[in-house]
């Protein structure tokens, strides 16, 4: 079967990869780019584990496929942190216990980030629906929520003081 | 909010550090099963029986085998054939012939998604292309799904070799009742006749599954020389281990297991399925073969939880004394015998006090998956018989529900029905601190009532092993055999921490693969905590007396006149002005006292104590659809020491969760053909966030004396008491009392609506 070459901006660097024409985006980030912090819960878009961004736009990269990148900006987990240093959603999960198996864990947090980048002061009901595409079975989502609203938190007071 | 008012005599004990494992896992970096990559590997695929049942006549894989890029074709002839032939996976003897079978069908198809053959290809599509090449030439057979039906005597046999185990007067008639147990003391039926409130009826509730986010995989490597390896999330490698030797018939030690990251389990990933299929496809392919479940597959072949029809019938005297049960309880088997069976009479007689008993216990197979456990396994189902029956006779009594709980609860001092002498067990302080709850003084609307209800699990112990070593700095490493599903480094970074006197950063905790670190059972049982804690601290003392023992040496005084404080020995001789050594100069001047400063322990302990809980619920009715949500909700629970606050909360809420969805929403739906109509998340609807309130957490600290803590297990009663929770308090809102699961709108209309 021959292969199409796609040419995407991911987390900020050009990279090209082959894949098949069928083939999702979520397996080319796994399997092509070893980005294999995007999980596959279910390929059906239900459990959110696989969430990106693209070109701005929260997708479930298992119903996205991986031709459609082309020149696209391709944002995933492995982009969230500056370097070494941890988002503030990032950061609020460890200190909050926002996680225990930590497999729904980047979908929720690519999630909750652009959400905080679309409202910074969100209610905790629009939180709950906006992660409502993001299954977690461990939690319960207390502590996941309490995470999100104590990172909106902190970066509406560094958005004061900056 | 959260409640938890730790006793201050620890330095870290109940604090809440972040995890050593949380980077990891907040940056995408973690390495979970479907993660792994071997270098060379190549890509299987499992192809599964359309047919709930069906006799194989024959697989032929050779036009797979000739399509370019497959490497390698197997089917159950491929196993070897295992009959009577059982494995300890420490939890219990399972039986390696249905393992086998299991993970490739040997005969017949015993449930629609049952692994019939499987390939191996240089990609995933080229495998998914092969199995369309597969020929298999099936015979299909009647088929059974409804429990009730699997057991009547005339339903169809899956298999014909089967008889019931445990029955009393023994049959040589092929049946699908695979065990029974039967349990009598005094004259139930009299007391009860006699009593002056009772509650009966049949509660049915269909399988659940664990809805793990994770499916499962692996990847494995067989070498020509015998020598092989899985790479693989689970709750255990020495289970996958055990059952991958067992299944192959080959040496133990020929199967090396290294645990990767797991994304959940609760009780699912504590068999095995993929790892002797990829470890056969290797051995034949000559390359590392990597297996992993789609979503559905992971629906329709592993594990649901039991589902259970129950006649139950419970009895008070007038001054709100339990005077009898009667009970008679068929749990779901699956397609193979193993259903838990035990289980159910162990939880229903070890909550209250009851002076007659009688009960019966059955599983049944059927054309189903076989059931795995699931998070304290069969106890949310005949727990919400007992606890919506116990609701109804406190109120036919005219008695507050916790009220007469506290006047039946098992007390320390008691002996139950099946024979549990209870120790320092923690019911009657949960029931004390649930009364003292403001939620239950808070105002209810319009169409809304509230429930409680409590739940019981045994917990266990059993054999585990640790090592602590002290690098050159000081700084230690803890390595244990048990995955860490929510939060277990971190629990026993804390233990070692504060038993050395160390600082929590300072100490590495890791998961050892099966060649590194002795034999440990699952991660399961709510036991990692209690058995592996105890055996993190028991090394820390075996390196702490190792130092006094070198500091005695080095002082040239006894070894009573050193004594181990704060992170130090301290010379107590009299007369003698030898300053202390820190545990980092220990370490540092190993080399020169005896070499390195390291232990390993292994045990075996049984004397883990069982936990209670008691759940407030708040629901509203929606009286026009019978929706039924979640207002306000609080979880009690005595969880002897909690080591890490943040985690055991988290098991709180996260057990608390799964049995609000197993209430209100999931339940594994067959068509009239015996296949699963909703293999799929959108279709198993387990709760998203939209769907809750915060899930307020009380803890109850009643330690237990058999852990250097007082840690009693955490991680499954959570989930038992949720069913009936919400049932009583959808009886409170409606006035109805609802004995089918799930709760699902349409059952709740109709309920409210007379039953039309």
């Amino acid at each position: 079967m021959s292969k199409i070459a796609v040419t995407a901006t991911i987390n900020g660097d050009e990279q090209e990869f082959l894949c098949e024409p069928g083939e999702s985006l979520l397996d080319a980030l796994r399997m092509r780019l070893n980005l294999t912090g995007s999980k596959e819960g279910c390929g059906s878009g239900d459990c959110g584990a696989c969430t990106v961004m693209m070109d701005g736009r929260m997708v479930c990269s298992c119903l996205v496929l991986a031709p459609e990148a082309e020149g696209k900006r391709i944002e995933t987990i492995e982009g969230v942190a500056e370097g070494s240093v941890l988002h503030p959603i990032q950061r609020k999960f460890l200190e909050m216990g926002g996680l225990q198996c930590g497999f729904c864990t980047p979908g929720f947090i690519v999630a909750a980030k652009a959400l905080l980048e679309r409202d910074p002061d969100p209610s905790e009901t629009e939180i709950r629906y906006w992660l409502a595409g993001n299954l977690c079975r461990c939690t319960g989502y207390d502590k996941i929520i309490r995470a999100v609203q104590e990172a909106a938190a902190e970066m509406r007071q560094e958005r004061v003081v900056s | 909010m959260t409640e938890h008012n730790p006793l201050s005599q620890f330095r870290v004990v109940g604090t809440r550090p972040v995890r050593p494992d949380g980077i990891d896992k907040v940056t995408g970096k973690a390495i979970y099963g479907p993660d792994h990559v071997a270098p060379g590997m190549i890509h299987g695929a499992i192809l599964r029986s359309p047919h709930p049942h069906a006799r194989i006549r024959s697989i032929d894989t050779s036009k797979a085998l000739a399509l370019p890029g497959v490497k390698a074709a197997v089917t159950g002839q491929d196993l070897p054939h295992l009959p009577g032939k059982s494995v300890s996976l420490g939890e219990g003897e399972a039986d390696l012939a249905n393992l086998s079978c299991n993970c490739l069908a040997r005969d017949k198809a015993l449930y629609e998604g049952h692994a019939v053959a499987a390939v191996a290809a240089t990609s995933a599509s080229i495998a998914r292309e092969a199995l369309k090449l597969i020929t298999v030439d099936y015979e299909v057979l009647p088929h059974v799904i409804d429990l009730e039906d699997a057991a009547r005597d005339d339903a169809p046999i899956l298999h014909p070799d089967l008889r019931t185990q445990g029955a009393e007067e023994p049959s040589d008639k092929p049946t699908n009742i695979a065990f029974t147990f039967a349990l009598k003391q005094g004259d139930a039926a009299k007391a009860l006749d006699g009593a002056a409130a009772v509650a009966s009826g049949r509660f049915a509730m269909p399988p659940v599954h664990q809805g793990y986010i994770e499916p499962h995989a692996c990847v494995a490597s067989w070498n020509a020389d015998g020598q092989g390896q899985v790479w693989c999330s689970s709750q255990g490698p020495f289970m996958v281990r055990a059952v991958t030797a067992g299944v192959l018939d080959i040496p133990v030690s020929d199967v090396r297991v290294t645990p990767l990251e797991i994304g959940g389990g609760f009780g699912g990933k504590t068999t095995i399925y993929l790892e002797p299929v990829a470890m056969l496809l290797s051995r034949k392919a000559g390359r590392p073969v990597r297996l992993a479940m789609s979503r559905e597959d992971v629906f329709r072949a592993s594990g649901p939880a039991p589902g259970l029809v129950v006649d139950i019938r419970i009895g008070a005297d007038a001054e709100g004394n339990l005077v009898g049960i009667e009970a008679d309880m068929l749990y779901d088997a699956g397609a193979f015998p193993g259903g838990g069976t035990m289980l159910g009479p162990l939880v229903l007689s070890n909550m209250y006090r009851y002076p007659a008993v009688d009960i019966r216990t059955r599983d049944a197979v059927s054309n189903k998956p076989s059931v795995a456990a699931y998070r304290a396994p069969a106890a949310p189902q005949i727990t919400f018989a007992i606890e919506s029956c116990i609701d109804d006779i406190a109120a036919q009594l005219g008695m507050d529900p916790i009220a007469f709980r506290l006047k039946n609860a098992l007390r320390p001092g008691d002996t139950s029905a099946m024979g549990m002498e209870c120790g320092e067990i923690g019911f009657v302080e949960c029931l004390d601190s649930a009364n003292a709850q403001d939620h239950l003084k808070a105002p209810l609307g319009d169409n809304e009532g509230r429930g409680i209800a409590a739940g019981y699990w045994i917990n266990i112990g059993g054999a585990s092993s640790a090592s602590v070593s002290l690098a050159e700095d000081g700084s230690v490493a803890v390595v244990t055999g048990n995955p860490d599903i929510g939060g277990s480094r971190a629990s026993m970074a804390i233990m070692a921490s504060e038993r050395l006197g160390v600082p929590y950063e300072k100490v590495r905790p890791i998961i050892g693969d099966t060649a590194t670190i002795g034999y440990s059972v699952v991660t399961g049982g709510s036991r990692t905590t209690f058995a592996v804690g105890r055996a993190v601290v028991q090394a820390c003392d075996t390196i702490i007396a190792d130092m006094k023992k070198r500091a005695a040496n080095v002082w040239q005084v006894a070894e009573d006149d050193v004594e181990w404080r704060n992170g130090a020995v301290h010379c107590t001789a009299k007369g003698n002005d030898n300053a202390p050594m820190t545990i980092t100069e220990m370490a540092e001047n190993a080399n020169t006292t005896g070499g390195p400063i390291a232990a390993e322990v292994s045990i075996n302990p049984h004397d883990s104590l069982p936990a209670y809980g008691v759940h407030i619920c708040d629901v509203a009715v929606d009286p026009e659809t019978g929706h039924v949500s979640i207002k306000r909700y609080t979880v009690v629970q005595d969880v002897g020491r909690a080591i890490h606050p943040d985690y055991v909360e988290g098991q709180m809420q996260g057990g608390a969760v799964q049995g609000i969805g197993w209430a209100l929403n999931e339940a594994y739906i067959y068509n009239s053909k015996g296949c699963l109509d909703n293999p799929g998340f959108l279709d198993y609807r387990m709760p998203v966030a939209s769907d809750l309130p915060m899930i307020d957490t009380v803890i109850v600290e009643k330690p237990n004396p058999a852990h250097p803590y007082g840690v009693k297990g955490v991680g499954e009663v959570p989930i038992v008491p949720p069913l009936a929770a919400i049932g009583n308090a959808v009886k409170a809102a409606t006035g109805k009392r609802i004995r089918e699961l799930p709760m699902s709108p349409d059952r709740v209309f109709a309920a409210i609506n007379g039953g039309k």
